[in-house]
This record gives structure tokens, C-alpha cells and sequence, in this order.
């Protein structure tokens, strides 16, 4: 069997067929009573059957949590989340969601038609190794045999746990400690699985590894965990796919993504996120609360992150580079749409601190509808980072009248030979512009789509390319309706 | 030389814009298969009107009349399927699109036309070819075809890249609103080049201008001229040499 089939009937067989493959059915067992204490955390340790210490580790976060509010920073209106209606358990079954396609709702159907989305587009993707989140668990990894001959760890985070303790403990936490922020410290307490990859020295791994999330259950919440080490002179691109069915109540997601370079390691980290986004009026939808922060450790180390946010109610996302080693790169490449009463704010924070290191920022946020789309930008320059260079690149395209758009940059220099360069635009698709597409021949919402996929064409060519036709044609969908 | 097959006719045509000024009022003008006309006036006659009312542009309301094209009222298809049924216009002011490539624009353009009449669309080798044999024609340089569309480009580039997708696109009735203004001698030859070659006996063009300087180099068929909104004088080529000479005061009059 090719790499690609044995992925793509792995993959199908768990989303198409109703994960049929042996899953618990105790239900009850299986859920943990909604709500959230320390009884709590210590179910979900209990159940992922952890050694003492992330048990310590989970309590410590939880403690922390407690003592934190909700940050209300973002240019975000959300309804106040009732944390303690959540349900922070739950593993996948048999009866869980709609028992056949006749059972969803077809609007939602027709869009996941035209995206392939969720596992036809898998056929596409030769030679990607998957590992498939639903609600809380990881529920296949494929490859894993093949990687491991390269000395590559790929599996889920409790498998991570159980079978290499000694680097989980030695990375957890290091680049997004358990009290970073309420988001990350609700995550450390109650996060059950997720993806977890080690690439040993020296080694650049053959596929693009790639992790696909899907919240299922209603009512509760997600809490993934990745975390992602290259060792020196490494390299890994990494993809991360995410939807969610329909729903008319808001779901909680808050993630933790925590990648390592060692010393001339490069990582990529790719993300198609197509969340559900709420329906025209802003009911349902995801509540998206990220923390992803990547750490440069070694010498001329590069992370490079780019993400195509399409989905979510609320997307806040700032998916960072602390630039710790002398010479290391930090990229961040974005496009950011919000439809409707999406609303978005996110951006980057890039943390110079060894010497010669530079980042570029490339954002591109898109409103239609009565979408908000804010960047929120960090430029920080510490002392010792002799020589750091940034450029930061940020528009902004509208679409309609009732739209918003807005960026917030903030730098921050404590040494003088840094060059920070800061540059940004805003236009609107004008009447005349479709106009004159039309009159060539092409559609309202052909022209639309060639004109946004224009705008962001610098940054969907950092995408892997099956990545790309797929996030080409997720803009197209995002966008469908949003004019004439 | 014609052919007697109808292809675009306009009877009592008056519209308005948006905020009621009457700019179209009642136009009268048969086009046939294989000839060419020219539509002269002053500014203010109401020439781009009629060419952004042919095309379905927004903001002009039709208040009385028709307009027949290829047999079908045209007046009730959108602007985009006027173009797939073969109606270009070239602007007078071509829109600039960021980002885009101007050639990926005129394939996606030219492949929703194709796919509209069920032929096959091109894959990107056979544009290739197609585009580079129309280039050298029009004498155009390749590097116009990898920029944005119309972004930076001057003048002169602008009008000779609305030629260049009209001889790409080959379409059935071809509207040029005022593509000879502002352009130097050497633009305007290229121009009528292009104009001279796509004359066909299935394709009819509309030439709308202010001057009589591209019929130097583009001998049409028919001259008409509009005042006040509507076409006040019809006659052969001779009636832009007239004009010329006695300018548009003489026929203002008669309207």
C-alpha cells in the first residue's frame, strides 16, 4: 500500500465511518463531569493514567488559573464564558454527533463539498503523516513506523508521555510556562492530548508531519497540547488542519503550541484553520484562544510560522519567535479572514535576543460582512541583540461598508543598532474593479476570489502546495456571498 | 462588404443615472456583423453612457427602449454574461488590480468565456503560445503580461493592453471608449493595428471617440453623431472629415 493511501483510509475510515474502530463506548466513564476543579484535573490526569509529576504539573497550572482573569485586551465582543459549564473531558464514541451525513445540516455539507473538507482532501496529500484529534484524543498517528527508522518520534502526547517521559519533562512548558497567560494556564491544567514530534540531530524529516483537529462533542471544549522539538542541524514542516461541525452554541478552544530549534534547526509550522464560524447572524461558532510560541535556542535556528485563519467566531492567536540564539530567524506569514460577525485579533510577537537575528512579519487580514480584523503586532529588541533587523509588512483589504479593520503595532527597542521597519496598507475592493473583471467574463465571486488570492499571494506560497489549492479555495468559500 | 446579419440594435434607448439626470435620450443605431462603426460627440453627449449602458455597468437606470444583441435582449443579462456572450468593452479608464497577474487574469478570463461556449479551456502552455503570437503583433512587450494588472503601467500601456485582451479574448461585438485619447502617434497606430486586424465578417466594432484622429488609420464603415443623447447625423466615413472641419457646433443644432 502507498504512504498515501494507508493515511488517506486511516483518516477516512475515523471521520467518514463514525469511528467504528474499537473506541471505548462507555460513555459516561469516558466524559468527565462538566465543571472545573482540582477533581477535575486530577480525573483527566487519572483517566490518561500520568505519573505524578505532570499531575504536580497540571495542579500548579489549575492554582494559577484560579488566581487569573480573562484578558480583555483584544478589540474582541465576546458573551462571557462560563468555565465552569464546560464539559474538559471527553473521549470520542461511537454515537457522538450526527450518526449520518442526513443528520447535518446540508449548508454545512455543501461547503465542506467544495473544500473536500474533512478527509477527501487527505487523497491529496502524498506522503503526510497524520495525527487525528477528535475532541480531546488523539485517535490514529500514521507513519510512525517509518519515521522511527530516522530516529523521528511522532505520536500523541499521551503516547509522548508514557513512552518518553524523560522529554516531555524536559521541554513541557519551557517555551509557554503553565501561568503565561489565562488561556495557557487553563490549557496546562486540563489539556488530554495532542500532537508531540522530536526530531533527532542532524535529520531532516523525509514528509510533512501534520496534526488534524476536530472538536465533535458539544458543549465541550478542546485543549490540545503540541509540542515540537528539532535538534541541531534538524528540519520538520509541520501541518495543522482544523474543523468543527455546526453548532448553535459557542465552543471553547484553547490551545498551547510549543516548538524548540535547536542549533541550526528549521521548523515550519503551517496552519489551515477552518473552524466553524458561526452562522450570518454570529451564532455558534468556535471560540478561538491560542497561545503558539515558538523558541529559537540554538545558533542560526529558524522557525517560520504561517497560517491561513478562515474559521472561528473569535479568532486570538499570536503565534510568536523568541529569538534566543545569536543569528536565528523568526517568520511569520498570515492571512486572516472574517466574514460576517467574525472577529479576529491576531498577529505575532518577535523577541530579539541574540545577537544578528531577524524576523519578518508578512500580515494580511481580509473583512467582509461585519467582520473585524485587528493585527497585533510585537517588535521587541532586548540589549544584547546587536545588529537584529525586523520587517514587518501588514494589509489590510475591505470588502463592503459595514466592515472593520485595524492594526496595532507595537515596538520596542533597547538597542540602538536595530532596524525595525514597519510598513502598512488598507484598500477596498472597489465597484469598478469587479466591474472591469466582469466585463472580461468572470463571476462576482470568481473576481472576488482572484483579487483576494492576489492580495495574499506572498503568503500562500510559504504554504506546502497541497496546502496551498486548499487554502486558495477555502478563501473563495470564506468569502462566498459577501458581495453583490 | 456587410453582411445583413443584425447584430446589435438599439432602439429608443433612455437612461439615467443614479440621481436622475437623463443622459441617454433615445438612441437609435443598427450594427451588423463584419462592420464598423464610429460613435462621435462632445464631451457631455452621453458616448461612455451608451458604452457602460451596453455593457451593464452599474449606476444607469434604463427608462424606456431596447437593445437587441445577437437576437437576444440584452438589457436583461448581467454584465459578466454579456462578456462570456462575447461583448467587450475596452475602458476608457482601465482599472488597476493589485496583486493579480495580468496574465493569469486574462486566462482566467478568457477560460470562463471558453468554458461558457463548452470548448475546452487552455492550459497554461497553449495561452502561452496563443499570447505570444498576439504580442508581437501588437507590438508589446512581454514583461506587460507579469505585472499587476494596469498597476504602474502608463497611459499608453493601458490602451494597448485593453487591445491585447480583445484580441485574446476574440470577441463578437467589440466597444472602445475613446481608446485613442491621450495616446502619443505610435500608440495610436498600434491601436488601430489591432483594431484593423480584428475585422472580421462575424465580429462588429464600436468605436467611440471625441476625435476624428484614429479614422486616419481605421476607415469605418459607418459614422454617427451623438448630442444631447442622441445620434443627431449617420453617414459614411466623409461625415468625420466634416466634422472635423466644421465641428460639432454645426450638428447641435439640428438636434
Amino acid at each position: 500500500m502507498t504512504a498515501s493511501t494507508e493515511t488517506f483510509r486511516t483518516v477516512r475510515s475515523l471521520a467518514q465511518e463514525g469511528y467504528k474502530y474499537g473506541f471505548v463506548t462507555d460513555i459516561e466513564a469516558d466524559e468527565a463531569p462538566p465543571g472545573l476543579t482540582e477533581d477535575t484535573v486530577r480525573f483527566i490526569s487519572a483517566k490518561k493514567e500520568e505519573p505524578e509529576w505532570l499531575l504536580e504539573w497540571r495542579l500548579a497550572a489549575f492554582r494559577a488559573w484560579r488566581t487569573m482573569t480573562q484578558p480583555n485586551w483584544a478589540k474582541l465582543h465576546l458573551t462571557p464564558i462560563d468555565y465552569q459549564d464546560a464539559t474538559y473531558y471527553s473521549a470520542p464514541r461511537q454515537s457522538a454527533g450526527p450518526k449520518s451525513l442526513d443528520e447535518v445540516d446540508p449548508e454545512l455539507l455543501r461547503t465542506y463539498e467544495k473544500l473536500g473538507i474533512p478527509l477527501r482532501e487527505r487523497e491529496a496529500l502524498a506522503g503526510v503523516a497524520v495525527d487525528a484529534v477528535f475532541d480531546s484524543i488523539s485517535v490514529a498517528t500514521t507513519f510512525k513506523e517509518e519515521l522511527g527508522k530516522l530516529g523521528i518520534i511522532f505520536c500523541s502526547m499521551g503516547e509522548a508521555v508514557r513512552e518518553h517521559p524523560d522529554l516531555v519533562r524536559r521541554y513541557l512548558g519551557t517555551v509557554v510556562p503553565q501561568n503565561d497567560n489565562f488561556f495557557a494556564a487553563l490549557n496546562s491544567a486540563v489539556f488530554s492530548d495532542g500532537s508531540f514530534a522530536y526530531v533527532p540531530p542532524g535529520v531532516r524529516c523525509p514528509m510533512e508531519l501534520s496534526t488534524y483537529f476536530r472538536i465533535n462533542a458539544a458543549k465541550s471544549g478542546q485543549f490540545e497540547r503540541t509540542l515540537l522539538i528539532a535538534d541541531a542541524g534538524s528540519y520538520v514542516s509541520y501541518l495543522e488542519g482544523c474543523t468543527a461541525p455546526q453548532r448553535d452554541e459557542n465552543q471553547l478552544h484553547a490551545a498551547v503550541v510549543e516548538l524548540i530549534a535547536h542549533e541550526d534547526a528549521q521548523i515550519k509550522y503551517s496552519t489551515v484553520q477552518n473552524w466553524y464560524p458561526g452562522d450570518a447572524e454570529g451564532r455558534g461558532g468556535i471560540y478561538n484562544f491560542v497561545t503558539k510560541r515558538g523558541a529559537c535556542r540554538g545558533d542560526r535556528s529558524k522557525i517560520s510560522w504561517t497560517q491561513v485563519e478562515t474559521g472561528s467566531a473569535i479568532t486570538w492567536k499570536y503565534p510568536s519567535c523568541v529569538l534566543e540564539g545569536d543569528h536565528s530567524v523568526g517568520e511569520f506569514y498570515s492571512v486572516a479572514i472574517t466574514n460576517n460577525r467574525q472577529q479576529a485579533d491576531t498577529g505575532t510577537k518577535m523577541i530579539h535576543i541574540g545577537k544578528d537575528t531577524r524576523s519578518t512579519i508578512v500580515a494580511k487580514g481580509i473583512s467582509a460582512g461585519r467582520g473585524q480584523n485587528t493585527y497585533r503586532g510585537l517588535v521587541r529588541v532586548q540589549p544584547r541583540a546587536q545588529d537584529a533587523r525586523n520587517h514587518t509588512q501588514c494589509d489590510s483589504l475591505l470588502i463592503g461598508e459595514r466592515c472593520g479593520a485595524h492594526t496595532v503595532p507595537y515596538i520596542e527597542v533597547r538597542n540602538p543598532s536595530a532596524r525595525v521597519e514597519h510598513e502598512a496598507t488598507t484598500s477596498k475592493i472597489s465597484d469598478d474593479q469587479l466591474f472591469y473583471c466582469r466585463q472580461r467574463g468572470l463571476s462576482t465571486e470568481d473576481a472576488v476570489s482572484l483579487i483576494v488570492n492576489g492580495f495574499c499571494k506572498e503568503v500562500l506560497k510559504e504554504l506546502p502546495m497541497e496546502f496551498a489549492v486548499e487554502a486558495q479555495k477555502l478563501l473563495a468559500v470564506s468569502l462566498e456571498g459577501s458581495v453583490g | 462588404m456587410t453582411t445583413a446579419v443584425p447584430m446589435l440594435e438599439i432602439s429608443n434607448l433612455h437612461a439615467r443615472l443614479a440621481d436622475g439626470r437623463e443622459i441617454l435620450r433615445g438612441i437609435d443605431l443598427a450594427v451588423n456583423s463584419g462592420e464598423v462603426h464610429a460613435i462621435m460627440g462632445p464631451n457631455g453627449s452621453g458616448k461612455s453612457t451608451l458604452a457602460a449602458v451596453l455593457a451593464g455597468r452599474d449606476g444607469y437606470e434604463v427608462t424606456e427602449g431596447t437593445v437587441s444583441y445577437l437576437g437576444r435582449d440584452l438589457l436583461s443579462m448581467a454584465a459578466d454574461e454579456r462578456a462570456r456572450e462575447g461583448l467587450f468593452l475596452a475602458f476608457q479608464y482601465p482599472v488597476e488590480i493589485p496583486g493579480v497577474n495580468n496574465m493569469y487574469f486574462l486566462r482566467a478570463a478568457l477560460n470562463a468565456q471558453r468554458r461558457h461556449r463548452g470548448e475546452p479551456e487552455l492550459d497554461a502552455g497553449q495561452f502561452l503560445r496563443a499570447v505570444r503570437a498576439k504580442l508581437k503583433f501588437l507590438d508589446i512587450g512581454e514583461d506587460l503580461l507579469h505585472r499587476a494588472i494596469n498597476v504602474g503601467f502608463s497611459g499608453g500601456e493601458k490602451k494597448r493592453n485593453e487591445i491585447f485582451q480583445m484580441a485574446m479574448l476574440e470577441p463578437r461585438l467589440a466597444i472602445l471608449d475613446e481608446t485613442d485619447s491621450g495616446l502619443d502617434i505610435d500608440a495610436l497606430k498600434v491601436v488601430a493595428r489591432g483594431v484593423n486586424q480584428q475585422r472580421a465578417p462575424d465580429r462588429a466594432i464600436v468605436i467611440i471617440t471625441h476625435y476624428q484622429r484614429l479614422l486616419g488609420y481605421v476607415e469605418p464603415d459607418r459614422v454617427h453623431v451623438l448630442q444631447g443623447g442622441r445620434i443627431v447625423e449617420s453617414g459614411d466615413k466623409n461625415l468625420a472629415l466634416e466634422l472635423e472641419r466644421r465641428g460639432y457646433g454645426a450638428f447641435g443644432d439640428a438636434a
